[in-house]
C-alpha cells in the first residue's frame, strides 16, 4: 500500500514546502516509510526547511538524466530513520524533466515507500505538470486570502482535468483574532467557496518561522501549528480527528467583544 | 450616519462576495473579449425597442443565491439603464 501525494497551491508563498516537510516528517515519526521529493527545479527549498542542505550530492535531474542511481541521490533524514529526501536541482530549469520521466521514477519508488510526497512548485507550468503526473491524491494548500483562494480554485480545476479526484484542502495561516473582528474569512467561508473536504487548519504561528530558521519541522511539537500538522498526518492516514479550537486560550471578554464585531 | 455604520460590510464579507463573482467567471472561462461581444449584442437587440445608455450598461456572471443549499447556478446579470422607453 503506497500512496503518492502532491502538495500544491498555485500561488507561491502559502506554505507548500512547510506543509510537505511537516506532513512527511509527521508520517515518518509514526513509523511510516516516507520519501519527500522536491519538484521545484531551479528553486529548491525543501532541503533547507528539512535542515538537510549540506548532505546533497546528487539530485532529481541527475536521476532522470541517468548521471546516478536513484539510491545515490536519496538522502536519509537526520532525525527519523524512515524519512528520506530526494532534492531538486538548483542550477537546471523546469524543462530538464518531463511528466513521463516523473511517472517512471515514481513507479520505481512505489514498492519501497508507504508515502511519496511531492512538493510542487508555484504556478501551472511544466513544474506543476511534472509534480502531479504520478500523483494519486492531492493536498491543496491555501491561505484565507482572495488571491490564494482564486489560484487554489484554478489548481483544483487542473487537478480534476488530470484525473486526480482525491483532493483535500489545507487552510494555512489562519488568524483567529482577525476572523473574530470580521477581517478574515473563516475556514467555513473558504470551504464553502472551494467546496473541498477540509483536511487541515493551521494557525498563523511564529513557531513556523523559528522552526524553518533551525531547519527542524515542528510537527508534533507543543505548538499550535505543530499540533495542527500532527492532526493532518492522522487524517492523511484515514483517522478521524476533531479540528482544533483556536479560540481555546482566548479570554471571555475578547469573545464577547468579538460577537459585536461580527456584525 | 448611524445607519451607514450598521450597514458597513466587514472586509471578510467583501472578500467572500468578490471571490464568488471572480471564481464564477474564472470557471466559466469567459474571456473579457467574449463578455464585451455579448454586451454589444445585447445592447443591439434592446436598442431595437428602447433607447438605452450603452456607455454605462454592465454585464456580469454571478451566482444565484437560494434555491436550496449548496446549489450554485451561474447567472448572467445585465444592468441596462433606459434613457427613453419610446423609440
Amino acid at each position: 500500500m503506497s500512496e503518492v501525494i502532491v502538495v500544491t497551491s498555485g500561488k507561491g508563498g502559502v506554505g507548500k514546502t512547510t506543509t510537505s516537510a511537516n506532513v512527511g516528517t509527521g508520517l515518518a515519526a509514526m513509523g511510516k516509510k516516507v520519501i519527500l521529493i522536491d519538484t521545484d527545479i531551479g528553486l529548491r527549498n525543501l532541503d533547507v526547511v528539512m535542515g538537510l542542505e549540506n548532505r546533497i550530492v546528487y539530485n532529481l535531474v541527475d536521476v532522470v538524466e541517468g548521471n546516478c542511481r536513484i539510491k545515490q541521490a536519496i538522502i536519509r533524514d537526520k532525525r527519523y530513520p524512515t524519512l528520506f529526501l530526494l532534492p531538486s536541482a538548483q542550477t537546471k530549469d523546469k524543462s530538464a524533466v518531463n511528466p513521463s520521466q516523473m511517472v517512471r521514477m515514481i513507479s520505481h519508488l512505489r514498492d519501497q515507500f508507504d508515502y511519496i510526497i511531492l512538493d510542487c512548485p508555484a504556478g501551472i507550468e511544466q513544474g506543476f505538470q511534472n509534480a502531479i503526473a504520478g500523483a494519486d491524491r492531492a493536498l491543496v494548500v491555501t491561505t484565507p486570502e482572495v488571491s490564494a483562494i482564486r489560484d487554489a480554485d484554478r489548481i483544483i480545476g487542473l487537478l480534476e482535468a488530470n484525473e486526480i479526484h482525491r483532493i483535500d484542502l489545507i487552510i494555512n495561516r489562519i488568524r483567529q483574532d482577525m476572523i473574530r473582528r470580521g477581517d478574515m474569512m473563516s475556514s467555513e467561508d473558504v470551504v464553502d467557496i472551494l467546496s473541498l473536504p477540509l483536511i487541515g487548519r493551521v494557525p498563523d504561528d511564529e513557531n513556523v518561522v523559528i522552526a524553518t530558521n533551525q531547519g527542524e519541522p515542528l510537527v508534533g511539537s507543543n505548538t499550535l501549528a505543530g499540533k495542527a500538522y500532527q492532526n493532518i498526518c492522522y487524517r492523511v492516514m484515514g483517522e478521524e480527528v476533531p479540528f482544533m479550537d483556536f479560540d481555546r486560550n482566548v479570554s471571555f471578554w475578547t469573545k464577547v467583544t468579538g460577537i459585536f464585531h461580527k456584525g | 450616519m448611524f445607519k451607514n455604520l450598521l450597514k458597513r460590510k466587514s472586509s471578510r464579507e467583501i472578500a467572500k462576495d468578490r471571490l464568488k463573482i471572480l471564481l464564477i467567471s474564472d470557471r466559466v472561462n469567459c474571456s473579457q473579449e467574449m463578455m464585451e461581444m455579448i454586451k454589444n449584442d445585447i445592447a443591439k437587440v434592446i436598442s431595437k425597442y428602447m433607447k438605452i445608455d450603452t456607455k454605462s450598461m454592465e454585464i456580469q456572471i454571478t451566482q444565484t443565491s437560494g434555491k436550496g443549499h449548496g446549489i450554485k447556478n451561474p447567472t448572467l446579470y445585465a444592468n441596462i439603464p433606459i434613457l427613453d422607453l419610446k423609440q
